[in-house]
């Protein structure tokens, strides 16, 4: 298992989430990676010169915020920068699928579930449901078309789980290390 | 339950009803818009001008054109996209509650305004196999943080709820957000 991020809890004997591409070297974050991971997740100016304006706030110069962000997609502190679209809004769709995939050929199906690029996000989870992925397609008749392909290539029963009323939805986490 | 009872030919074969949002809102110009924004905005002083140049508009039309999105949701926001392992995140939950049909409507927006769920959603269950109708993900420095959490999700939701699982990920298989096609 790859090493997780310092500081782990030394209580917890869970095993820690692992990226696919495995460990990635982790590195200290300082008051201004805090800062714009605090204040840049949403909001960033729709200025002529934005990268300005946001570090004014967060009392760096223009020079000094690019090159962070930079640094931080760089060290996989971030995965991206730039809009977050909402895909329904696009006329698309998605749903969240579950598999339950025999352990001994679970690698194999990882691979085929993953090689569909309607597939988003894809995640193991302890259940006997242990595939937990995300369909998204750009109209909604990608969804019926992506799950046949996947019973298709694996032989297996899709789970899906469409959603039928959303409560909240908002992905903003604040630096824990 | 078990790998042989859900792997059962035909075993509660679920196709969904679709996620599908309002009629499509983009003109050709947004699309290529989003084409051109959807892996990153550029690390440059002026970002949406050097979007601009590629698309043959101004950096004023660009702008006019993210604000419209923003404005009509089909952007939800603008920044940075933390890894929210990377960022000290590193036990995630997906709780799942099996919740009476006539308050999951009342609670739901409960448990999705606690400020450690991301995401909550009523989904359709499927029995015999999945009998949680309540899904609500929850984050946390540990699985113990976690575990803490749901348990006050379990007092809000109190008689309504009948019975509850947290299924932890262990894994990252994929993560790459949606890619309209080019």
């Amino acid at each position: 298992m790859p090493d997780p991020v310092p500081p782990s809890p030394p209580s917890s004997a869970a095993a820690p989430e692992t990226s696919r591409r495995g460990a990635f070297t982790p590195i200290p974050l300082d008051d201004l990676d805090r800062a714009i991971l605090a204040r840049l997740q949403g909001d960033f100016p729709l200025s002529e010169a934005p990268f300005a304006e946001a570090a004014a706030a967060l009392g760096c110069d223009e020079a000094t915020l690019i090159a962070r962000i930079e640094l931080l997609l760089e060290a996989r502190v971030l995965t991206r920068f730039g809009p977050l679209f909402q895909v329904e809004r696009m006329g698309g769709a998605f749903v969240l699928a579950a598999l339950a995939v025999p352990e001994e050929r679970y690698e194999a199906v990882a691979e085929a579930v993953n090689a569909l690029p309607e597939v988003a996000h894809n995640y193991r989870r302890e259940h006997a449901l242990n595939m937990w992925f995300v369909l998204a397609t750009e109209t909604p008749d990608g969804i019926p078309r992506a799950i046949a392909a996947i019973e298709a290539a694996t032989g297996l029963p899709v789970f899906a789980f469409p959603k039928e009323e959303e409560f909240f939805v908002e992905m903003k986490l604040e630096a824990r290390v | 339950m078990s790998d042989a009872i859900l792997n059962a030919p035909g075993a509660a074969r679920a196709m969904p009803e679709t996620e599908t949002g309002s009629a499509p809102i983009l003109d050709p110009l947004d699309r290529r818009l989003v084409l051109a924004t959807q892996a990153g905005l550029p690390l440059v002083p002026r970002p949406y001008d050097a979007v601009g140049e590629s698309l043959g508009l101004s950096g004023a039309e660009v702008r006019a054109r993210l604000a419209r999105l923003v404005e009509n949701g089909v952007i939800r926001r603008i920044g940075v996209v933390p890894n929210h392992y990377a960022i000290g995140w590193t036990a995630n939950g997906m709780s799942v509650w099996d919740v009476d049909d006539a308050r999951v409507a009342a609670l739901g927006p409960l448990i999705g305004g606690l400020d450690f769920v991301t995401h909550c959603y009523r989904r359709p269950r499927r029995l015999p196999l999945w009998p949680y109708n309540l899904f609500a993900m929850v984050h946390g420095a540990s699985r113990d943080e976690v575990r803490a959490k749901v348990a006050r999700i379990e007092a809000l939701l109190g008689d309504a709820c009948r019975g509850h699982d947290v299924l932890f990920s262990t894994r990252i298989l994929k993560k790459a957000g949606l890619r309209l096609a080019e």
